[in-house]
């Protein structure tokens, strides 16, 4: 309070100036595809504040000053109410399933008077803050089971939770946390155990499933005949086929039983079924409008795909068509640079914290926003199935850029307190 | 880290092939979002002499479809009530234009009226897939003309190979000036690309029309026809076969242009077409056939005037030649032996002009007679195709035949042995082997008003409209015979017609000396064909005829009469011999030919 001027003068200097550009520039950038996206060559020249591009800019002022105001908030405090502001955004995750309003088959969006706000998007930021604060904690061993599984509840809650909305696409980016565990010491065999998993997966959808048993069993006598022929092996491996052979029945059994529109995407994303007007269409017009833009795209605002509502959601989760339309591959070349800037300069600035606290919240922010490029990306561009998912700072909304907002900001701060002891 | 960066890598990669290496999805894209939409000019209009229209063009509408974007719960009853289509047929058209293309579009119905295209707008947006695209179709305000003007058809397979400029479904001239000026006629097709939304509705054009071009209508024809001698023409050749051509001597202009029978050119547009043109086709009496330009008959007696001419210009004979009417040498009717040229085409004595041809052929160059037939012959042969026998005569229309004029390499090889005068002597009398189209006969009138030359004869004075009017070149060709040699020849003609012993005196007109020659050409299939050429008036002639009338018999009975009604109507503009008029409409020779 005293020192005023030198204390602002050294927050200046400390923060990351960095991040700041390359998040100022994806916002300003989505801001402009937002724009095209929504722009209509009938009614152009006027400017409405009522129209997408118009509130998306009132979010985005919103978001600077949210920003502004976390830059000047002490952490030590943010740190001190991570639980709280955790149950509170827990409590929301259930009030939405009561008091909810119900968009586009989701019980996602609480309204208050003109405003909805998605607690889903904030609960990113509280859980990474909560999760962080409590595996930071010294009786917390990242090499013990018990503690990841302890750790795991943290982000398993507010998945759940949202997977009841059901807003499938936001609970899959808890799945990041694994990520951020890994890094803490979680052995590796898990993610590839998990990898191994979705791939079994897959497998039994492409084929039948008893090609995949085949296929398993013929691996298992190779691992068999292969080295040392002792009774633990043969347990081992024994237990290894029979797990791997209940998951293959399983994912059948389960794929059963999915409703027949959930098929349909996952057939169509397989390659299965080729439909272009039905499930497909969105993904098939979603890379007709990318793969149109060439290597320098159609122009800004001459999108024929994106402009003409070929492509769904294009202002919300197919955003990145328009860029691709629009600005060709120069244009998704620098995007996903910018991301992945971003993103290596997160994972480098967690690594130089010494608080681990600040450590674990840098790549609990990093996976988040990996996770969301990752899905939304690949799912435009026709790698993964159709999940509706925000691109972060780029989508059209609100909540999503506030809730990212929050979530890198509060690092930059984190960052910018390195010098500083606790 | 090496998640991130490979994920990415990975992203990038994908994207470099979707958006750099596949073509596949800017062909997509574009069917997607892209409307060509073809601007269909209007064809140029016709003119007649005077200005009047000849040809206009009406606005219809095609109904496109884009199999793609119909939506499965529209009305198919609604639609097909409004085109007045079986719902069956519906589906068929539909199949049709999926097996074409899913993604791009093809006519449904074609040629909707401007009623039923009224009735579909209201409801069109309701039909997702469907759109009109506007199109023109020929009309003709008289229904004269047909063969002269010709008839607009559908693109085929042919056409298509060989221009490029055309698509399946394009209008083209078929015959006639329609086929001859289509350049001219056509003008461009004009694209416009429209984008589409998803709900298929037009959002206006691509890049502000970076991409349009604009439809250039066609350019109008201003022709040499008249209409009110083309109308009496085709009236008084109702119920006669044959064909009547007259030009403006001075000029090479065409001012009327028959060919009967006849039809109604509106019966060869629209949606109507089809069926009338098998119809017309498979007529007997061969409507579709147009005998002014593409009928080759033998002359018969107008052939001594080239001849008399020839013999003139060589001088083998003078004008006061005279040859006995000895009908032992050729048949003839009886009349006084011919003292003179111009005698003996008054009198259109056979013998005289075998006289005349044989002092043409045989020339005494060479003692054989087969090879001094054989010089002569050749020597005819440049002297008769400098009238434009045997030539198509540059005129500007399709499909003009050029008729025969024999050489010696013919007769040789018809003959496959010696010949001589005396075995192709009836050619002498515009019989035998010779041919001339109806066309070549009236520029023979022509040569003679002009004493001694002709211009290409022409339907088409200029081309466009306003100040951008192109004339039509023409080239004055000299027939090769001096002057002075027409004078016995016209005086003959005058005798024709206005002088006891004459074989067309039907043809007088009070006030207008009317200059002519009547011919009656063998028909080996039944009665013969009669032929009259002339011109009026004698002096400063302005118009040459050939009236052409199969198996009417002989030429001083029908033709000349009519050709002298069609001169009187021209010079005068009314026709005061009402019963020379009635006498010729109620003429009927319909059922002349054999079988």
């Amino acid at each position: 309070m005293y020192n005023r001027r030198e204390t602002g003068k050294k927050w200046w200097f400390s923060i990351d100036k960095t991040l700041i550009v390359i998040y100022v520039a994806l916002v300003v950038i989505g801001w402009f595809n937002i724009y095209s996206a929504v722009f209509d060559p009938d009614t152009a020249g006027t400017f409405s504040l009522l129209s997408r591009y118009g509130k998306q800019l009132l979010f985005i002022g919103l978001a600077f000053i949210i920003a502004i105001v976390v830059m000047i908030t002490d952490i030590g405090i943010m740190i001190r109410y991570s639980y709280f502001l955790y149950g509170v955004t827990a409590i929301l995750l259930i009030l939405v399933l009561v008091v909810g309003t119900e968009i586009s088959g989701a019980k996602a969006w609480i309204r208050l008077g003109n405003i909805s706000i998605q607690p889903a998007e904030f609960a990113k930021f509280t859980t990474a803050l909560a999760f962080s604060k409590y595996i930071s904690s010294p009786d917390i061993n990242m090499k013990r089971v018990f503690s990841q599984v302890k750790s795991a509840i943290w982000f398993a809650i507010p998945m759940l939770l949202i997977m009841i909305q059901p807003d499938a696409g936001s609970a899959l980016v808890y799945f990041s946390f694994f990520l951020v565990l890994y890094r803490e010491g979680m052995s590796g065999r898990v993610l590839l155990t998990g990898a191994f998993v979705i791939f079994l997966f897959i497998m039994s959808m492409l084929v039948h499933q008893y090609w995949v048993i085949g296929g398993l069993g013929i691996v298992a006598l190779a691992v068999f005949f292969y080295g040392k022929k002792t009774f633990g092996k043969v347990v081992v491996i024994l237990f290894v086929f029979l797990v791997c052979s209940a998951i293959v029945f399983g994912a059948r059994y389960m794929f059963d039983r999915l409703s027949p529109h959930q098929k349909s995407r996952i057939n169509v994303l397989l390659g299965k079924e080729v439909d272009t007007k039905g499930v497909g269409y969105n993904v098939n017009q979603s890379k007709i409008a990318i793969g149109s833009g060439g290597f320098l795209g159609k122009g800004y605002l001459d999108g024929t795909q994106t402009k003409f509502n070929f492509v769904p959601e294009q202002s919300t989760d197919f955003i990145f068509c328009t860029i691709g339309e629009e600005w060709g591959f120069v244009g998704t070349t620098i995007v996903l640079s910018l991301f992945l800037m971003m993103l290596l300069r997160i994972i480098m600035l967690a690594e130089r914290q010494r608080n681990s606290l600040y450590r674990i919240y840098g790549y609990c922010t990093a996976s988040i926003i990996f996770l969301h490029v990752f899905i939304n990306i690949g799912m435009t561009i026709g790698l993964l199935p159709v999940i509706g998912i925000p691109l972060p700072f780029f989508s059209y909304g609100g909540s999503s850029l506030w809730g990212f907002t929050l979530l890198l900001f509060t690092f930059i701060r984190m960052d910018s307190m390195r010098m500083s002891t606790i | 880290m090496i998640i991130f960066v490979g994920v990415i890598v990975l992203y990038w990669l994908r994207l470099f092939y979707i958006q750099i290496i596949d073509d596949k999805y800017r062909v997509d894209a574009s069917n997607n979002a892209f409307r060509y939409k073809i601007q269909y000019p209007g064809r140029g209009l016709m003119y007649d002499r005077n200005g009047e229209l000849f040809v206009y063009n009406e606005q219809i509408y095609d109904l496109m479809v884009v199999p793609m974007q119909i939506e499965d719960d529209m009305n198919w009853d609604l639609l097909s009530r409004i085109l007045r289509l079986s719902p069956e047929e519906c589906q068929d058209r539909l199949k049709k234009a999926k097996k074409f293309s899913r993604y791009a579009p093809s006519i449904f119905e074609k040629q909707i009226s401007k009623e039923m295209y009224g009735q579909l707008q209201e409801y069109l947006h309701s039909f997702n897939g469907f759109y009109v695209q506007s199109r023109t179709l020929r009309r003709y305000p008289k229904p004269i003309a047909a063969h002269v003007l010709g008839n607009v058809g559908e693109t085929d397979e042919k056409d298509l190979v060989a221009n490029s400029y055309y698509r399946l479904g394009d209008y083209i001239g078929k015959s006639g000036l329609e086929k001859y000026y289509e350049e001219e006629l056509r003008g461009k097709k004009g694209v416009n690309v429209v984008m589409v939304d998803v709900h298929n509705r037009e959002r206006g054009s691509y890049k502000y029309g970076k991409y349009d071009s604009v439809a250039i209508p066609g350019t109008a024809l201003h022709t040499t026809l008249s209409i009110s001698l083309q109308e009496y023409a085709e009236e008084l050749m109702k119920n006669k076969r044959g064909s009547i051509i007259a030009i403006e001597p001075s000029t090479g202009e065409v001012l009327a242009y028959v060919s009967s029978p006849t039809y109604d050119p509106n019966l060869l547009v629209g949606r109507v077409r089809s069926a009338n043109y098998s119809k017309l086709l498979n007529d007997p009496s061969k409507p579709l056939f147009d005998r002014a330009i593409m009928a080759s008959y033998p002359p018969g007696s107008i052939f001594k005037l080239a001849h008399a001419l020839i013999g003139l210009q060589e001088e083998v004979i003078t004008p006061n030649f005279a040859f006995s009417c000895d009908k032992s040498l050729v048949d003839c009717h009886s009349h006084p032996s011919a003292v003179s040229v111009s005698e003996g085409i008054k009198m259109s004595c056979n013998p005289y002009f075998y006289g005349v041809f044989r002092k043409i052929i045989m020339q005494g160059k060479d003692k054989n007679s087969s090879a001094d037939s054989k010089l002569g012959l050749e020597e005819w042969k440049n002297r008769i195709t400098k009238f434009g026998f045997g030539t198509q005569l540059g005129i500007d229309i399709a499909n003009v035949k050029s008729g025969l004029i024999p050489d010696s390499a013919y007769y040789n090889k018809r003959y496959k042995g010696p010949w001589n005068f005396y075995t192709i002597y009836s050619v002498g009398i515009g019989q035998g082997e010779v041919g001339l189209i109806p066309l070549q006969m009236a520029n023979l009138a022509a040569i003679i008003a002009n004493r001694g030359f002709y211009h290409t004869p022409h339907l088409v004075r200029s081309i466009g409209d306003g100040g951008h009017t192109r004339k039509i070149d023409t080239v004055k060709h000299w027939a090769g015979i001096d002057s002075i040699w027409y004078v016995p020849v016209i005086k003959g003609m005058y005798g024709v017609v206005h002088e006891a012993g004459g074989t067309a005196r039907r043809a007088r007109i009070d006030n207008i000396v009317v200059c002519g020659k009547t011919g009656t050409a063998q028909n080996p299939h039944g009665e013969d064909h009669a032929v009259f050429i002339g011109f009026a008036p004698m002096d400063n002639p302005e118009i040459a005829i050939s009236v052409f009338i199969e198996n009417s018999g002989f030429g001083g009975t029908w033709s000349a009469p009519l050709a002298s009604l069609l001169i009187e109507k021209y010079l005068t503009g009314t026709v005061k011999r009402m019963d020379l008029e009635r006498y010729i409409k109620e003429a009927v020779f319909n059922n002349g030919i054999k079988r």
